[in-house]
């Protein structure tokens, strides 16, 4: 199917501004202890995540600690950056980003399912705050996955775009070529003991009783 | 105005080893290596011949790995007098010539997790090497090499297996590249060892079922990535029980396969589930499960969680010690150096000098026999390009590593029988063919990246065709033998009657070149002091005093 250039970006504008539209008659954003900051980026939490029924959307979805306690991933990646890009892979595939936040769990790859779930296209991604990401798929077991990042390390911004572009093709039904995967052995010297501290980090923010939330983006 | 910074620090800083992480220690998630003051207490109370209460918990508060060690870890008659000692008492026994090796595993089996672990932290770092030397399980030291490629090259595979087994190392493991290919670079690694000195054990660590299929084909001897961890909540989100790991070691042991477990510290507080506890006493619940499940040995000393203890203080005292808890509790230690750990060659050499200069049943869990950059297991402590400094080593301290000189047409040698050897194995299986230029290569090539590309495709089908064919270790004994191999196809042969003599099933077993077994139970380690237990021979001084390079007083 030819995809529509301009009209994707029509509907990208619009879409936008029925969110700013909206957030603006909204009420302060609801109840996260856990301030957005680091500039660049709002993200606004808007309610209880649905599962989606739109074909064309690929949902991401992010720990509590993201874009709020944590900034930046392992290698100072900062987060508003990641979810550009990752967005930006995802649409130049034509397809529609979503974010929702997990609280339940800091586990990627469970983070990562719940994504793929809330999905209308049944494929979801996973980001850790220290970079770490999964791409999933609604039927698979949780501790499988399409595409599995686990060197945080390794990730720049050009991989997060790659990254949302496979998960839209993907959602597309297409079989894309997996992202290549780097491999570094010092990486676990440098980096395994912090590894360790920011995913302690990550799961005390955790909050195991509540749902997952829809989250409005705004990159400034 | 610009700060002045001191040209000192800047040179200190560009240092390799401010390349590592080093943090803080965290108590609340148990990034901390010994001691907590989150540890419990240790105590014990029997009731009509059953554990109902260890470590200020009640049995019917005890989670999945408590239950299991107090049902099946412990001796309860031992108990009561073993916990009546203090730490201090029993930490001095571990170090005590005066009192038996034997003595101290029978004491140390009547011992809670805590208590194992509180007396570890009585003990200072030449307390513990002085205490593995003593309580090592085999009296005889040995080593364990990685034989990988980038490429899961079969060639480069065979050949270095031949070299490593040549080298001295008692058991080989490799792994893949890509998933598929296992089936491959076991065979490669079957008839590499062979080839090399009969007798090596090789392993080929994949996927838990698929490892157990390809033991019990006689493609592989030997299994030993059966992970166990310290908390309830990261072995269910492996979907195990201790239970099930026991059931898996059964299936080895009633095939005639040696296995092992593998924990270390680290793992919990990586999953973020630690429970605020120290690294050492997770540790030592890993160590009891293994012992409660009957299994002969364990591999530890963090393996591949070792930048989490290396980041932390006394993190890597805490490895020796985790090491030692493992080998008094009477069982085979692999005792771990087999990762990356650190940027600084000063740093990674202190890590191996508490297995190395006392000597453990596998002082490394392995090293890597081929170059890092085809190490598959992500990188281990030292590799091949490291083996000279490792001899010169060996031989500077009059210490045994488990590794021999070799003469550089020796080398070639192995490695060229053993790539042709594989060459004649591929022929008659009808796999893709293995050139004469490949083999030219293999035989005198360093790593994958001096190998020619194979044909991934083509080499996957055959893999799939060696499993789906039900291809077996008496098939490849009689192409080798029918193609000028027949001594590889005897080491083969007595290999597979290992299995059902089952005497390499004792613990800290290894295979000679002539099939006789080494273990805990024929070579067991009686040190008592100076004068007592390991003593390097006059022969293998010899061995270990011949390295190549030496200048010699009469040639000058």
């Amino acid at each position: 199917m030819q995809v529509n250039e301009e009209l994707i970006k029509k509907v990208i504008a619009e879409v936008l501004q029925e969110v700013l539209g909206e957030q603006a008659k909204m009420p302060s954003p609801s109840a996260t202890q856990l301030l957005p900051r680091g500039g660049k980026m709002t993200l606004v939490e808007v309610g209880v995540a649905k599962r989606g029924t739109d074909p064309k959307e690929v949902a991401v979805a992010v720990p509590p600690g993201f874009g709020t306690a944590f900034t930046e991933t392992i290698i100072g990646v900062p987060h508003s950056e990641v979810l550009r890009q990752v967005f930006a892979g995802i649409e130049e595939e034509g397809l529609k980003p979503r974010l929702v936040r997990v609280y339940h769990t800091a586990d990627v790859g469970f983070i990562a399912h719940q994504a793929a779930k809330l999905s209308g296209s049944g494929i979801g991604i996973g980001i850790l705050s220290r970079g770490t990401t999964v791409i999933h798929q609604r039927d698979l077991n949780p501790l499988n996955n399409l595409e599995l990042f686990p060197q945080a390390p390794l990730l720049d911004p050009e991989v997060y775009r790659a990254i949302g572009r496979n998960a839209a093709k993907y959602a597309k039904g297409e079989r894309p070529t997996p992202v290549p995967t780097r491999n570094d052995p010092m990486a676990r010297p440098r980096y395994q003991g912090i590894a360790a501290l920011l995913h302690n980090k990550e799961a005390s923010y955790l909050d195991r009783s509540k749902p997952p939330m829809e989250l409005e983006v705004r990159f400034e | 105005m610009v700060e002045k910074k001191s040209k000192r620090f800047e040179v200190l800083n560009n240092r390799p080893v401010h390349k590592d992480g080093f943090i803080g220690e965290w108590v609340d998630v148990g990034l901390y290596a010994m001691g907590s003051p989150n540890d419990p207490t240790p105590s014990i109370k029997i009731e009509n011949g059953k554990i109902a209460e260890m470590d200020g918990k009640k049995r019917q508060d005890f989670d999945m790995i408590e239950q299991f060690i107090a049902n099946y870890a412990i001796d309860i008659a031992m108990a009561p007098q073993a916990m009546a000692k203090s730490e201090i008492e029993l930490a001095k026994m571990l170090v005590d010539p005066n009192v038996s090796r034997d003595e101290v595993t029978r004491v140390f089996q009547g011992l809670t997790p805590a208590k194992i672990s509180r007396v570890m932290d009585c003990l200072n770092i030449v307390e513990i090497m002085m205490g593995i030397s003593k309580m090592r399980s085999r009296k005889t030291p040995a080593n364990q090499a990685h034989i990988t490629s980038a490429k899961d090259h079969p060639v480069q595979l065979a050949a270095d297996a031949a070299e490593g087994a040549l080298r001295g190392f008692v058991e080989l493991e490799t792994t893949v590249g890509v998933n598929r290919y296992a089936p491959l670079n076991a065979l490669s690694l079957l008839i590499g060892s062979q080839a090399g000195r009969p007798g090596v054990l090789t392993q080929c660590a994949l996927e838990e079922a698929f490892e157990l299929q390809i033991g019990m084909r006689g493609l592989t001897s030997y299994a030993e990535t059966v992970s166990v961890y310290g908390t309830e909540s990261v072995f269910i989100d492996g979907d195990d029980t201790p239970w099930s790991k026991a059931f898996l070691a059964s299936a080895y042991a009633s095939r005639g396969l040696k296995m092992r477990f593998t924990s270390g510290t680290g793992a919990e507080v990586q999953m973020g589930a630690a429970e605020g506890k120290s690294m050492l006493y997770l540790e030592a619940r890993c160590v009891m499960i293994t012992k409660g499940a009957g299994v002969q040995g364990l591999q530890n000393g963090s393996i591949s969680c070792i930048g989490v203890p290396g980041a932390v203080p006394s993190g890597l005292r805490a490895v020796a010690a985790e090491n030692l808890i493992t080998v008094t509790l009477d069982m085979e230690v692999a005792s771990g150096n087999d990762q990356t750990f650190s940027h600084s060659d000063l740093r990674r050499t202190a890590r191996t000098i508490p297995q190395l200069f006392p000597g453990t049943d596998l002082i490394f869990s392995g090293y890597s026999g081929v170059p890092n950059y085809d190490n598959m297991f992500a990188g281990s402590n030292w590799d091949i390009e490291d083996m000279d400094d490792y001899l010169a080593i060996q031989r500077d301290f009059k210490v045994d590593g488990g590794c021999r000189p070799v003469s550089e047409e020796d080398v070639v040698a192995v490695r060229n029988k053993a790539a042709r050897a594989l060459q004649a194995v591929y022929d008659s299986l009808g796999f893709p063919p293995i050139t004469d230029a490949e083999i030219e290569a293999a035989t005198y090539s360093h790593g994958s990246q001096d190998l020619p590309d194979r044909n991934v495709t083509e080499d996957l089908r055959a893999a799939e065709r060696l499993l789906s064919e039900g291809i077996n270790g008496i098939d490849i004994v009689k192409i080798l033998a029918q193609r000028g191999f027949r001594d590889i196809a005897e080491a083969i042969v007595m290999m597979m009657r290992q299995r059902v003599s089952g005497d390499y099933l004792q613990t800290s077993a290894w295979i000679d070149r002539d099939g006789t077994v080494y273990s805990a139970v024929n070579d067991p380690n009686d040190y008592q002091g100076p004068g007592t237990g390991y003593r390097i021979s006059e022969e293998r001084w010899q061995e270990i005093k011949e390295i190549p390079w030496a200048i010699r007083p009469e040639d000058v």
